[in-house]
């Protein structure tokens, strides 16, 4: 009877939900519970046709070559659909800054939809990307099937669901201001259950494997998925007002929580949008380019060097606030010491392609990846600078960051996913090759004079901003009023929004070359100059 | 105060010492002379047939 | 079996990674984090810090929702040009009863640590209705809807005690009174010697101009003209500050 069970928990779901508008203490608890009151029944009306009472098949067909790949076709769809949504979004709040009047209230207001821009990209996009790669991965590194039967299907509908009740959450207003971490209480007790069931499924594969080594890609997942769980848990500790109501309140106030956020918000850029992606990196480079990994021992050590100094990071972005002094100093300390395992690691990436560097001309999925680590290399500099405290003190504060932030998301998270995609879909639906790979090529060359343009115009849109703020005149006044800086960031915005806007163009060309490829097509066209045919094995 | 400065002589001696040491011991470990025919064949996992 | 042969084991070892990796990535936070609150200087009373009385706290939870820390700090950094635009530095004390804290990240628009005051009720009413009536160079979103949206009243006693859970010293009086002082807080007519004892220098009267209806405009106004204004830098000794 295959499911039954899973159906008729979907429906106690939809029912409880229900009984939540009834009894909402708020009207915004109210409001998010309809929202999951209708995706929950949206859930259980599909799951009901698809309810069988014919006994369950005695083992998987033969068809199947024993790994568990239907769940990670349907997180590399939702990696590519978030990060459409994602971008797309990003594209429109660039936007507002330069022309406020698109501001919608109150639910297409800034305040609302930025965290869902940024919780879209991170959390929906990189998120699906992390959890659909490192399943493929460690299925193939471990040579087993996925730990725990359906646990797959629950880990991946279960965090999309996650997705789905956070983004409502922001554009109703349901939001504990800590970023990276808005979602209220509940949303984030169910995020802990299905973490937890992320680790089991993970953790179970690796200790069921055939391969006696755990190849150092598992390793990096399991850094970021074990950092994660402890991180969303101590920073989401909080009392809400009533167990039928949207808000609570931190467990901690002033200085504490301000620590604890960034000691969080911090390292879900070391665990979440680095080490993850660095898995990633560690298994897709060598794939792609056909050979093992530069120097294997590097890894390890990149892999222990990177979460012994991450930890400490958090504090830099606390430089000058009240946070006590030594505090501000050891995470300067550490920052800086970031850069150097930061950059082994990719020295690693890129070395691997020693002997096929001709690649990088030929092969444009290659050649995404390696911009990619190229962007993290960049980035991991940019960042130990930025927490110099006497850099911090003209930087904090204005663009300069939020240019530095999407340097290292668009061009390092961004593209090495890409990669990933391009590489996974032709396996994953058993295509000869993509749909086009010209069309790759475009989406490279779009993706990065997007960053280049975005990075550069923040770069130097922030760097003015800290100059005006603490410009003075021969008197001893400050020259510039607020709003004057505010005024003087138009052009920059405006840039901003253009270079958002071709890096979303290459998303959408990847969406449909994606699509094409699934549906079985095959691009006529020229291939990429200088490209030698795929030798085939002497079979 | 007694508890933090007893936690702060603590992390900046051996606290920070201990942690020095063990990563170092990791980098040796990693780098020791046998270690690196395991590391080859580590590093070829993903490149056997899937 | 030698010692070497041993370091496969951690290699090869699923769990061990596991611990090895959760013990290494613990140190740095515990090291960090749990002295604060051991810290006293960083939790030092200063004179004239209060907690929030219940219509500010439902002004801040509005602040909150509407996701004003995205493009505001409450954090005045000590350096020159910070006081001179923005005032005193900001202390640690200043924030000891925000759960949780709003120093945020990015000035697309200007700290308000210290706005309150600087400006009249009605300013900040244009000014959150249509921003660009007073600011012409603004790219703030218009919130008009504040003005047309009642004030939830009857869950604060709720978001009292939920703020009491966490350590704000709001007193049984203080509880009792909560529905009450909310109302008398915004309203020109009631009597408020009761919130004034309870919340010294608690800004009192109509906030959104419009002085029959209690909106969610009176509450955020409310927050916004108390902010930084609770303790009084002609008195405070910058010496115990220091930090």
């Amino acid at each position: 009877m295959k499911y039954l069970t899973e159906t008729i928990v979907l429906a106690v779901g939809a029912f409880l939900a229900l009984l939540g508008v009834a009894f909402a203490k708020d009207r915004l608890f109210e409001a998010h519970m309809w929202v999951l009151f209708f995706v929950l029944l949206a859930g259980t009306l599909v799951m009901v046709r698809r309810v069988s009472f014919a006994p369950a098949a005695a083992a998987p067909s033969a068809a199947d070559d024993g790994y568990f790949d239907e769940v990670i076709k349907y997180g590399v769809i939702a990696t590519v659909f978030w990060g459409v949504v994602g971008f797309l979004v990003g594209v429109f709040i660039a936007a507002q800054l330069a022309f406020p009047d698109l501001n919608i209230e109150p639910w297409l207001n800034f305040g609302r939809v930025r965290p869902l821009h940024t919780s879209a990209v991170i959390f929906a996009f990189g998120g699906n990307g992390l959890i659909a790669t490192s399943f493929y991965v460690v299925q193939r590194t471990s040579r087993a099937r996925l730990f725990g039967g359906n646990l797959g299907w629950f880990v991946f509908w279960g965090y999309n669901l996650f997705i789905v009740m956070a983004a409502t959450g922001y554009l109703l207003g349901i939001t504990q201001s800590r970023e990276y971490a808005e979602p209220e209480w509940y949303v984030d007790i169910w995020l802990t259950i299905v973490w937890v069931a992320y680790l089991v499924a993970f953790l179970g594969t690796i200790m069921t494997r055939k391969e006696p080594h755990i190849y150092v890609a598992n390793w990096f997942y399991l850094g970021f998925i074990v950092t994660i769980a402890m991180l969303h848990i101590v920073n989401n500790l909080a009392v809400p007002a009533s167990f039928l109501g949207a808000k609570s309140y931190s467990a901690f106030s002033g200085v504490q929580d301000a620590l604890t956020q960034w000691w969080y918000g911090h390292n879900a850029v070391g665990f979440f949008l680095t080490a993850g992606f660095l898995g990633m990196m560690y298994y897709f480079v060598p794939k792609q380019v056909n050979r093992p990994v530069y120097s294997y021992r590097l890894s390890i050590i990149h892999f222990w060097a990177l979460i012994f100094m991450y930890i400490w990071a958090g504090p830099h972005h606390l430089h000058y606030t009240a946070l006590p002094d030594w505090a501000q100093t050891l995470g300067m300390v550490f920052s800086i010491m970031l850069w150097m395992p930061s950059w082994g690691g990719m020295i690693n990436g890129l070395m691997t392609l020693q002997g096929a560097w001709d690649k990088i001309r030929t092969d444009p999925i290659v050649r995404m990846m390696v911009m990619a680590i190229a962007f993290y290399g960049m980035a991991t500099f940019e960042g130990p600078m930025m927490s110099i405290k006497s850099v911090n003190s003209l930087s904090h504060y204005t663009d300069w960051t939020i240019g530095h932030v999407h340097s290292g998301a668009l061009g390092w998270n961004g593209l090495i996913t890409f990669g990933a995609i391009y590489f996974l879909v032709p396996k994953l639906w058993k295509r000869e090759r993509l749909y086009s790979i010209r069309m790759v090529n475009w989406h490279f060359w779009l993706a990065t004079l997007g960053i280049v343009i975005y990075a550069a115009v923040m770069w130097v849109a922030g760097i003015q901003q800290g100059l005006m703020w603490r410009e003075y005149d021969e008197q001893g006044f400050l020259v510039y009023s607020f709003a004057e800086t505010v005024a003087a960031m138009f052009p920059y915005y405006v840039l901003r929004a253009v270079g958002g806007g071709l890096y979303l163009t290459g998303a959408l060309i990847m969406a449909y070359n994606v699509t094409m490829t699934i549906r079985g097509y095959q691009r006529d066209e020229a291939p990429i100059p200088g490209a030698a045919p795929a030798l085939q094995p002497a079979e | 105060m007694e508890t933090y400065t007893a936690m702060r002589h603590f992390a900046d001696s051996w606290g920070l010492a201990a942690m020095t040491l063990f990563f170092l011991a990791v980098v040796l470990f990693t780098l020791r002379p046998g270690g690196r025919k395991a590391a080859e064949r580590a590093a070829e996992i993903p490149l056997k047939e899937d | 079996m030698s010692i070497l042969d041993k370091h496969a084991i951690l290699e090869r070892n699923a769990t061990l990674l596991l611990v090895g990796s959760l013990l290494v990535v613990s140190i740095g936070g515990i090291v960090e984090i749990a002295p604060l609150f051991y810290l006293e200087n960083t939790i030092e009373k200063v004179e004239g810090v209060r907690p929030y009385s219940p219509l500010e706290l439902a002004g801040r939870d509005i602040y909150v929702r509407e996701g004003c820390y995205l493009c505001h700090s409450q954090m005045i950094r000590p350096f020159r040009d910070e006081v001179e635009r923005y005032g005193h530095y900001s202390l640690a004390a200043e924030s000891m009863y925000d759960h949780p804290f709003q120093w945020g990240s990015k000035r697309t628009g200007p700290d308000l640590a210290r706005v309150g005051d600087r400006y009249s009720n009605e300013w900040h009413v244009q000014h959150l209705t249509e921003p660009r009536s007073v600011v012409p160079e603004s790219v703030m979103p218009s919130y008009a809807f504040l003005k047309e949206t009642p004030l939830e009243v009857k869950t604060v006693s709720m978001h009292l005690s939920a703020n009491r859970a966490v350590g704000v010293p709001y007193t049984d009086e203080m509880l009792e009174n909560a529905e009450a002082d909310l109302k008398a807080q915004a309203d020109p007519n009631a009597d408020t010697s009761g919130i004034e004892a309870r919340y010294p220098k608690a800004k009192l009267g109509d906030f959104d101009g419009d002085p029959t209806k209690l909106t969610e405009m009176d509450a955020l106004v409310a927050y916004l003209q108390m902010l930084g204004t609770l303790v009084d830098f002609s008195t405070y000794d910058d010496a115990s500050g220091y930090r």
